[in-house]
């Protein structure tokens, strides 16, 4: 261990020696008082690493090529962290009004943080299940922290197994690509894999990785956990479930095909893009029954991981870039969305259900401009960024010859953009009902606006993302 | 004698009698908990016979990271078990179903 692998971890033992400081002082002084100064606190300290982690630059290998600091690490880690940062922050009033706000939840959300930060960062098989599980463990609990309620509990309880379950897969496999390529390093599996012909071991040992990966990025057939565990969590929470963990599994699904098994492109193209259907398609039309918001945004997010996927299925370094901005652009759109969720009240209880939206836009005009906007973007229309988004993905399928799969992709959008349109229809045109009023902090407001304007703004040129995005494909896909 | 093929079919069942406990399961959480443990034990057989096969001793280092981790997640089960069944008062597993799906 010399100083260069200390300077390359550093990130994320800034971010561990600070969940462990924070969680001292908040356990020997106040507890929950401080609470609020923690979140905030924690918000500013994962702005200052993004920072950090984006002046960086070069291609690092630490700790024997166990841990790779690259363009393609930094990409993933600066969205990872800021988008940690908005959801902690927009969520505080929120929990606080719930009661919910404890300070261990600040500090399980920068744990895991740092775990996928480690994730996105993995060069070996062991860095990879470390990273998972500190990432999976901190979500277990986060999503049952409102322990006084039957659906929260049962969320955790859902997820644990499920998640348990799946690390167990990714394990087994692990278990059998070290055995039959004898090292966990993904720069030796790679060579063992290299004469042209992979071994049915390591092809076996591929698939349950795969699985196990698929059920994190929650992809359909491994998708069931998903819907409930949004439901039942805290609102902010599944803020949280929606964004920086999905990024980080695909960075990680990326990272382990590319690096690991680069030589075997055709043997996972197929299983990724059956994936990528799948996952588009159940999405789709699984949502349009939904009438909770929550379970909604969940097939949601399965979509969007099929499109994300369909990137990935490419197998060339400008589906790897397309799969970034994608993920890019979700996380955005997905903070803004929340940020409006999380935020509907009637009498103070929280609101899920989509038709209290019935005429929203007509008494609130801007906040309802903001959420068409994002809905718009979230359904792939013309003008807005998810529509560049997507097409940057279905072009990267084409190029790599697989038409029939962007064809499929193109469907399943119009299927999909069936019940984003309708919950605009509610907005404007919905009967009168009950109502519900939007209870936003500045935060909250400040995410949605930002958001929203991002998503139209964007559209001039990404923000000069799809550069960094190119530079990090490149230093992934050799 | 026994080989690296015996270590990995013994593996190999464990790892199956774990995944048809978690799904074949009806009875009682504590169960699909125990099943979990079996397919990480099972794991756990499988790369410390790789390891010695090999004559690397990367596997059996992930071993003890695999069985470190374990306790973590069983510690985290039962927690979540114990809240659960704070508010439920029953943990069979066909009660676990509040929310449909």
């Amino acid at each position: 261990m010399s100083s260069v692998d200390i300077q390359t971890v550093l990130p994320e033992l800034i971010l561990a020696v600070y969940a462990m400081v924070a969680l001292l002082g908040a356990v020997y002084t106040s507890k929950d008082g401080l609470a609020k100064p923690i979140t905030w606190i924690t918000g500013g300290v994962m702005v200052l690493v993004a920072l950090m982690v984006a002046g960086g630059d070069g291609n690092t290998a630490a700790f024997g090529g166990m841990f790779l600091d690259d363009a393609y690490s930094r990409f993933a880690k600066v969205a990872i962290l800021l988008a940690a940062a908005a959801v902690l922050v927009m969520g505080e009033a929120t929990m606080s009004r719930r009661g919910l706000l404890k300070f261990e939840y600040p500090i399980l959300v920068t744990l895991a943080t740092v775990g996928m930060m480690v994730m996105v960062s993995a060069g070996d098989l062991m860095t990879l299940y470390m990273g998972l599980e500190l990432q999976s463990l901190s979500l277990y609990v986060v999503a049952s922290l409102n322990r006084d309620s039957v659906k929260s509990t049962e969320a955790g309880l859902k997820y644990f197994v499920l998640g348990a379950l799946s690390s167990g897969l990714l394990l087994y496999g692990s278990s059998l690509v070290y055995g039959y390529s004898g090292t966990t390093l993904f720069s030796g599996i790679i060579e063992a894999a290299n004469h042209g012909q992979v071994g049915l071991g390591l092809l076996i040992g591929l698939v349950f990785v795969t699985a196990g990966l698929a059920f994190k990025v929650s992809a359909v057939p491994f998708h069931m956990w998903t819907p409930d565990v949004y439901e039942g969590a805290p609102t902010p929470v599944t803020a949280f479930f929606a964004t920086a963990p999905k990024l980080a599994a695909m960075g990680l699904f990326a990272r382990v095909l590319f690096d690991a098994f680069g030589q075997a492109v055709g043997d996972w193209q197929q299983i990724i893009a059956l994936l990528a259907v799948l996952s588009m398609f159940l999405g789709a039309v699984a949502a349009i029954g939904q009438t909770n918001i929550k379970r909604l945004m969940a097939f949601s997010s399965i979509a969007h991981m099929g499109f994300a996927l369909l990137g990935l299925a490419a197998g060339s370094a400008y589906g790897v870039q397309a799969m970034l901005l994608y993920m890019a652009v979700y996380l955005t759109m997905n903070i803004g969305t929340f940020a409006f969720i999380m935020s509907m009240e009637r009498d103070g209880r929280p609101v899920t259900d989509i038709s209290a939206l019935n005429q929203f836009a007509v008494n609130d005009k801007l906040k309802g401009l903001a959420m068409l906007i994002l809905l718009f973007s979230l359904a792939g229309v013309p003008p807005m960024l998810g529509f560049f988004a997507k097409y940057g993905v279905l072009i990267a399928a084409v190029q790599a010859g697989m038409a029939w799969l962007a064809v499929a992709g193109v469907i399943a959008s119009v299927i999909g953009a069936f019940y984003y349109l309708r919950i605009v229809y509610f907005m404007y045109f919905g009967e009168e009902g009950e109502g519900v009023e939007l209870n936003m902090s500045p935060a909250a407001w400040a995410a949605l606006m930002g958001s929203a304007a991002i998503i139209l703004l964007g559209v001039v040129n990404f923000f000069g993302i799809e550069g960094a995005a190119a530079a990090a494909a490149e230093a992934l896909v050799k | 004698m026994v080989g690296l093929e015996h270590y990995l079919a013994v593996g190999a069942a464990l790892f199956v009698i774990g995944i048809f406990g978690l799904f074949l399961n009806r009875k009682n959480v504590i169960i699909l908990l125990m099943s979990i443990e079996l397919m990480l034990l099972s794991v756990n057989i499988n790369l410390v016979a790789f390891s010695s096969y090999l004559g690397d001793l990367t596997g059996q280092v992930f071993t003890l990271f695999v069985l470190t981790v374990a306790a973590a997640e069983a510690a985290i089960g039962l927690a979540i078990l114990v809240s659960f069944f704070r508010n439920r008062g029953t943990i069979a597993v066909e009660d676990v179903n509040v929310m449909k799906g």
